[in-house]
């Protein structure tokens, strides 16, 4: 029995595509209607093009008909994080900033989908500005988690992953500067990737913190993921923190690559604050694959602790330093309200910016003003080379790591009013992009209450091919990935 | 008396305020400031950390002298540039007097 097109996975999607069995336009209207039937309850999207996604299908169908389709993503609909630049489509950041900002040019990744032939699909939310692990500090409102409705889908790119869980998009592509693709994909029940730093290029993403954000993909399966990664890894001239890597063929690896692998399990990420749910399905998953051969140590990370503070540190030095573009002259809101120069910047900022996104500016000021900068600033840098340390210690001894994505599955909307708390959220995740690593999360059960669990496997720089190969071995056995929301 | 924690006390919100361009109510700064304080509280164990002989890490994988080739391409047309200017004339964006 195959599944309703919206929930078949890529594989399957161009099979039928490439036998004629559907259309691009077929697909992408099963798409929309599935969209239209659930959106009032998930909130996803912050906008989406009805009249340009099938005019992109119409355009794939015709290709194929011409013999010239151009491979298993051609005619796949892939909805892009409002992060993401798409010529000619809103690109707000989820911010009232940026509410009627229209983007001029397509990001590199939005460049390389639409010439493997993917279909550009809608605008997801967010929390501001990529600021938030609950999608609740969207200026247009919050996303719901698919398989909880009163809960959070996680954040910051909840709204890619509750709209891959809930069929409103085959894959999608979100942004990770802590944890905010990782995250949401265990809330959700969805494979998520951060890639390793440099992999996939940032041009054309709207910066938060140039030193840990990462594009990444959303799936339902760890294929998908690998594929979407295939289309967007790779250097590009136009970031310069781009790595001249070679992309090898992710999907191929899935099954080229058999372990066994030696496995890495950092005690500090077991301690307390772990919910004992989440700590019995990851448990769950490390005796599978010591049934399959593979070697579990224990390992060490002893600067995990300091992770929280280091990024609070650098991640709002960096955003206080990339948000002052954001001055009312040249685009962007602009307040009525101001007299003359200095006032527009500080007035649209403060009619611009939300609550969250103002904490942090001032606080990554406060961390870059004269007299602080070697206190906090330059000491965190420091303490990020032990953190990163830590874990090139640790790979000596292990191929990878796997870990909890979350301490708890989705909370509900409004239970962590308190910034420290939220903040606590990422603390699993946060230390990956401290060392510029690649991490995927992949589910591995559920609360006795349905609310998803995901782990996450911590890969060498470099190491995705590894690491989805990793994610395949366990998701083959088990069918947790199959489990779809009743919405 | 306990003593005040040292480092919300350290934070001059007026001042950083001012810094970052950001005109905050008053019930904003209160509010800010005693949320900041329990962040730079939780920051503040960074101190324990020797860090003697460690180098800052600005980037995981850095590289240096990068270079693009200098070949001309096409930027955006005026009209594409001034799409999002909130105030534009002219084909120039149109700002307040800063000189008299």
């Amino acid at each position: 029995m195959s599944e309703a097109l919206h929930y078949q996975s890529i594989a399957e999607l161009s099979a039928a595509l490439q036998a004629r069995r559907i259309s691009a336009v077929e697909l992408m209207q099963a798409v929309i209607a599935r969209t239209q039937a659930v959106e009032d309850r998930v909130h996803a999207f912050n906008s989406y093009d009805v009249g340009d996604a099938l005019a992109q299908a119409s355009a794939s169908d015709e290709r194929r008909a011409r013999g010239e389709a151009r491979g298993p993503l051609d005619g796949i609909p892939i909805g892009l994080k409002d992060v993401i630049a798409v010529t000619g489509q809103p690109l707000t950041a989820s911010s009232r900033m940026l509410k009627n900002f229209v983007s001029p040019y397509d990001a590199t990744v939005t460049r390389r989908l639409r010439e493997a032939g993917a279909i550009c699909w809608g605008r997801l939310n967010m929390d501001e500005f990529a600021m938030g692990s609950s999608t609740e500090n969207s200026a247009f409102g919050p996303t719901a988690n698919p398989y909880a409705l009163d809960c959070v889908p996680g954040g910051s790119s909840g709204g890619s992953a509750a709209a891959v869980a809930a069929g409103e998009t085959i894959v999608s592509l979100g942004s990770d500067t802590g944890g905010s693709i990782r995250q949401p994909a265990s809330f959700c029940n969805v494979v998520g990737l951060k890639p390793t730093y440099g992999l996939v290029s940032r041009y054309g993403l709207i910066a938060f913190a140039s030193s840990l954000d990462q594009i990444g993909p959303f799936g339902r399966s760890v294929e998908d993921t690998a594929m979407v990664l295939g289309a967007i890894a790779g250097h590009d001239p136009l970031d310069s923190t781009s790595w001249r890597a070679e992309v090898p063929d992710y999907r191929a690896a899935l099954q080229a690559r058999r372990g066994p692998w030696r496995i890495g399990i950092p005690r500090e990420y077991f301690g307390e604050g772990l919910d004992p749910e989440v700590a019995a399905s990851v448990q769950a998953a490390v005796r599978f694959y010591e049934s399959q051969g593979c070697t579990v140590k224990d390992v060490s990370l002893p600067h995990t602790e300091y992770g929280i503070g280091v990024y609070y540190i650098i991640a709002t030095a960096e955003c206080s330093s990339n948000l002052a573009r954001f001055d009312g002259i040249r685009y962007g809101h602009r307040s009525k309200e101001a007299k003359d120069a200095v006032e527009i910047y500080s007035k649209s900022r403060a009619e611009g910016f939300g609550a969250e996104v103002k904490r942090r500016i001032i606080l990554g000021t406060y961390v870059l003003s004269s007299g602080y900068y070697d206190a906090y600033y330059l000491r965190a840098q420091k303490v990020r080379t032990l953190i990163r340390q830590d874990f090139l210690n640790a790979y000596r001894d292990v191929d990878v790591m796997l870990t909890p994505t979350a301490p708890t599955p989705a909370f509900r909307r409004g239970a962590k009013a308190d910034p420290l708390a939220m903040y606590l959220c990422d603390i699993y995740t946060i230390g990956v992009n401290l060392a510029g690593l690649p991490a995927v999360s992949v589910p591995c059960g559920f609360s006795a209450d349905g609310r998803p669990i995901g782990m996450q496997l911590i890969g060498q720089p470099f190491g995705e091919a590894e690491l989805l190969a990793m994610a395949h071995t366990y998701e083959r056995a088990h069918t947790w990935s199959q489990r779809r929301p009743t919405l | 008396m306990s003593a005040p924690s040292s480092s919300s006390t350290d934070l001059n919100i007026d001042h950083v305020a001012s810094l970052a361009r950001l005109a905050l109510t008053p019930e904003e700064k209160a509010h800010f400031a005693s949320q900041l304080g329990d962040v730079l509280d939780a920051i503040e164990k960074l101190k324990r950390v020797d860090v003697t002989g460690v180098e800052p890490t600005a980037h995981a994988f850095p590289l240096f002298n990068v270079w693009q080739a200098d070949e001309a391409r096409a930027g955006l047309s005026v009209q594409e540039a001034l799409r999002n200017a909130p105030a534009q004339r002219d084909q120039m964006i149109v700002v307040p007097k800063v000189v008299e």
